[in-house]
């Protein structure tokens, strides 16, 4: 287990009395792809919360990187920059800001507000995020306000920056809902291609999506693994059985 | 190649528009002035224009915090009086000292320094029942030292103030609140006659500049003018460098989505604090130049419903667009001056009789819940029309 990207030991959070995550372990290699699945409740998004410094656990530890970092005591931003990507369950873009403003931002540059404040537009920038947009089939729709996109075309507008933020983690949360059946095939190529360099954990409901992106898989359930393995183990899994059948 | 000046007008033509049509009205000012020109525009009139200037420049600053980086400072003002105050130290403490030299100088004995220095704290302290000059005049003799005051001062205060704010993360309508509680508490400060600043008297005599007793006000008001528009136009070029950079689309990324804006690796309260004290730097600045004009300033005008009536103008205006808040400031507070000053006739129809100094108030409100429901781009979203419609 040394050589894992991220390891969260024993967390445990509780609202109002809610234990949404109880001594929850997790850990995952570099460049791994993972799924994350479980019925609504199971503590999926209080995970992302956590590991990205949105919610801070009662206990446990959340250890980064061959330095062995503990995430617990960093500000969101600070985690972001270690290289944690995190892609919300909504498509979040600006809206009101061009596809190419929203990569811009998203590019692993210098995030101090001098060096934002004289930023100056170059051509090596503009050509990475022209091979962005090419990656996620972006590239006619550079000028267009990204409130104009189409719901797929702003869930790969996030996956996009996401990727320019050359994460060494990304998290992904439910990137397939509200797709079309040909939009969600196109998102696993584009989360497979990105799982060669970085290691991605994705959290989805759909179940024939998990299937297509033949990874390990993860069950959570009241705020604990329940099972890991292949999707064809965890289904034959009795718990796992029981769980979503609701015995 | 071109330049990156070239560059950013060929992609802005507003900043040339803009400078073009403030340039028009200086020299249409100058031309009309009693000083220089055929005279048709009063000296008072062209106070009016310089102090609406003013209020254009801080409307840009409050644009730029809440228009584009969505903090909604209702606490603007109050830096705007702080510049006005720390320019009128200087101007009050030189010119009732060169008074007093003046007026020393036939005595038949020679004053001593602490002569002087008593005299001119009855002087200026009187009012107050005080002859002693505070600690905080030390350097009012010094127009260097005050200048750096004005941005020093409020810049201070701003940092401090957002840094607090900021860092314990509030936000929305708590952040308003803090703001108006800010201005509400330094208005109530200085409002004290100990206060150093001559409690509710305020500082008083401000449109005459020590030294210059020979220049009549008619040339003064023009430099003012001058100087307003000067400060306007460098402030609109500054604003318009900053929201068309990636700064501007961070900033609108946060006032859009702060969380995003984390998660992508920007530390959000950063720049939050860079703009809110930028922009309280630039509302000193109007204030500065605004105050010689106006003649006379005191804790009155700091009140919370001061940065209020800013907010209005540039929701008027039209947020989100640095031309909007230009529009918005200048036509609202000239039509204030219009309605409140007696130069439209009230109307008194039997039982009905509008007095448009207590009317003026109702119909602002009004128009301002109108904006607010029925053009939330204000009356910059009329362009956003017109433009539509050409490129049709």
């Amino acid at each position: 287990m040394n050589e894992a990207l991220l390891e969260v030991r024993d967390i445990s959070v509780s609202f109002d009395g809610f234990k949404a995550i109880n001594a929850l372990s997790f850990s995952i290699a570099e460049g791994e792809l993972r799924a994350i699945i479980g019925p609504n409740g199971a503590g999926k998004t209080t995970f992302m919360d956590i590991v990205t410094g949105k919610t801070k656990p009662d206990a446990g530890e959340v250890i980064w990187g061959e330095k062995n970092v503990s995430l617990l005591k960093r500000q969101e931003s600070q985690i972001a920059r270690l290289g944690v990507g995190r892609k919300f369950q909504k498509p979040t873009v600006f809206e009101e800001q061009t596809v190419y403003e929203n990569l811009l931002m998203a590019l692993d540059n210098d995030r101090s507000p001098f060096a934002v404040l004289f930023y100056r537009h170059n051509e090596n920038d503009n050509q990475r995020i022209a091979a962005l947009a090419e990656e996620i089939g972006l590239q006619d729709h550079l000028e267009k306000r990204s409130g104009d996109l189409s719901h797929g075309q702003k869930q790969w507008l996030e996956i996009g920056m996401l990727l320019a933020q050359e994460p060494r983690l990304l998290l992904v949360d439910e990137p397939a809902a509200g797709m079309t059946l040909e939009e969600r095939q196109k998102t696993v190529d584009l989360l497979r291609r990105a799982a060669q360099t970085r290691a991605v954990v994705v959290v989805e409901h759909d179940m024939d999506f998990v299937r297509n992106l033949d990874c390990r898989v993860t069950v959570l359930h009241e705020g604990s693994v329940l099972a890991e393995g292949s999707l064809d183990h965890v289904t034959e899994n009795q718990d796992v059985i029981g769980v979503y059948l609701g015995r | 190649m071109q330049g990156p000046l070239t560059q950013f007008l060929m992609k802005n033509p507003s900043v040339l528009i803009f400078l073009g049509l403030l340039s028009a009205f200086t020299m249409f000012a100058a031309i009309g002035s009693e000083a220089f020109g055929i005279g048709f525009i009063s000296t008072s009139m062209i106070k009016t224009l310089g102090k609406t200037l003013c209020f254009c420049l801080i409307a840009i600053a409050m644009d730029l915090v809440w228009g584009y980086c969505g903090i909604l400072s209702l606490g603007h003002f109050a830096f705007f009086g702080l510049g006005g105050y720390m320019i009128g130290m200087w101007l009050m403490y030189e010119r009732t000292r060169l008074i007093v030299e003046n007026s020393m100088a036939n005595a038949a004995l020679p004053p001593t320094p602490e002569e002087i220095q008593e005299a001119i704290g009855t002087q200026i302290f009187g009012v107050v029942g005080g002859a002693e000059i505070p600690v905080i005049w030390s350097f009012a003799h010094s127009l260097p030292i005050q200048l750096a005051f004005v941005v020093l001062v409020p810049g201070l205060l701003a940092l401090i103030f957002g840094w607090l704010a900021f860092r314990s993360r509030v936000t929305g309508v708590y952040l308003s609140i803090l703001t108006q509680a800010m201005t509400l508490a330094l208005a109530l400060y200085l409002f004290q006659n100990d206060s150093g600043l001559r409690g509710n008297n305020g500082l008083s005599g401000l449109q005459n500049i020590p030294g210059l007793d020979h220049v009549p006000q008619s040339h003064i008001s023009l430099y003012f003018l001058l100087a307003s528009a000067f400060a306007l136009g460098l402030g609109f070029v500054i604003a318009k460098l900053i929201v068309e950079n990636k700064m501007g689309n961070v900033i609108m990324g946060i006032r859009d989505n702060e969380a995003r804006v984390r998660f992508l690796g920007y530390h959000v309260e950063t720049y939050k604090l860079f703009i809110f004290t930028l922009t309280a730097i630039m509302a000193a600045i109007a204030g500065a130049i605004y105050y010689p004009q106006a003649g006379i300033i005191n804790p009155a005008e700091i009140a919370p419903i001061a940065s209020i009536y800013l907010a209005v103008w540039v929701a008027i205006g039209g947020r989100g667009r640095i031309y909007g808040a230009v529009i918005g400031a200048a036509l609202v507070s000239m039509l204030s001056s219009l309605f409140t000053g007696g130069q439209i006739p009230n109307i008194e129809w039997g039982p009905i009789n509008i007095v448009w100094v207590d009317w003026w108030l109702v119909l602002l409100g009004v128009s301002f819940v109108a904006v607010t429901l029925y053009a939330p781009k204000g009356i910059g979203g009329l362009f956003d029309i017109i433009k539509l419609e050409r490129n049709k």
